[in-house]
């Protein structure tokens, strides 16, 4: 079973990996990865590592990948860009997927005032979940983690100074 | 369970398929695309190994490594976006001295 899982993932890795290089587009090719990290995450998940395949989603797949996709439809000449069709059935789709969030979201918000805090049970304190990263993110690996937002905090300054126009 | 070696061969594949981009790509955000591949190659082995000898600092390893290509996406993009007007154009060849 776990054999045929990373099977099936690793061909969509490798796949969308070879397609990053096949495509003559930027734009593809980033879409392309973004294939790759997800079935990355999938095997992170595999191999016990909760925490870092949710990290993986929400912050590479998610943040770095937006960051990407601007840069690539801020540069492009318009002779890359895509040419894609207005499809009118998609636009009359929008309104029943809206609609189906937003009962999602009503449903949660309706079950919030029943939750309880859950109990503290060994599978939480488990070998890669959160409570793991956490403690160790928090104890022996402080200081890595406190350099870490000196780091960020370097490319915020660094990138709006290397991105902006002479003479602002 | 799936053997260790699956793990480090498929990050391998993906490493060289990462690393050969970088070689025949000529438009600079491709090449930074596939540097991102590096990195993901690199953190699914150190999972596999975090997980192989259940040693929890692998697994933070690859926070760090997550962190320090956050940055480094900000400000490498700043750095094309900066050759990008200074060039007019994406293909590395082009910039390939560091005077503007």
């Amino acid at each position: 079973m776990e054999n045929v899982l990373f099977i099936i993932f690793a061909i969509i890795a490798v796949a969308s990996a070879l397609n990053i290089l096949l495509q003559r587009n930027p734009l593809y090719s980033a879409v392309s990865l973004i294939g790759t990290l997800a079935a990355i995450s999938a095997l992170f998940i595999t191999l016990n590592a909760q925490f870092i395949a949710a990290i993986q989603i929400v912050v590479y797949a998610g943040a770095i990948m937006v960051l990407f996709v601007f840069v690539i439809m801020l540069l492009n000449e318009p002779k890359d860009q895509p040419h894609i069709d207005k499809q009118r059935g998609l636009r009359l789709l929008a309104i029943p997927v809206a609609g189906l969030l937003l009962a999602e979201g009503f449903f949660i918000v309706s079950r919030v005032p029943n939750l309880k805090i859950p109990r503290v049970d060994p599978s939480d304190t488990a070998f890669g979940t959160t409570w793991k990263v956490g403690v160790g993110l928090f104890t022996d690996y402080l200081l890595p983690f406190e350099v870490t937002s000196v780091l960020l905090l370097m490319a915020v300054v660094g990138a709006m100074v290397l991105a902006r126009r002479d003479g602002e | 369970m799936v053997p260790l070696s699956w793990y480090l061969g498929l990050s391998a594949l993906l490493f060289t398929i990462g690393a050969v981009g970088v070689f025949i790509k000529r438009n600079a955000i491709t090449i930074f695309l596939c540097i991102e591949l590096m990195l993901n190659a690199v953190n699914l082995s150190f999972v596999a190994m975090s997980n192989f000898f259940q040693d929890m600092n692998g697994q933070l390893f690859v926070f760090i490594v997550m962190t320090v290509a956050a940055a480094e996406a900000a400000v490498g993009l700043a750095i094309i976006i900066s050759i990008f007007r200074n060039r007019a154009s994406l293909n590395v060849d082009e910039a390939d001295n560091l005077k503007l």
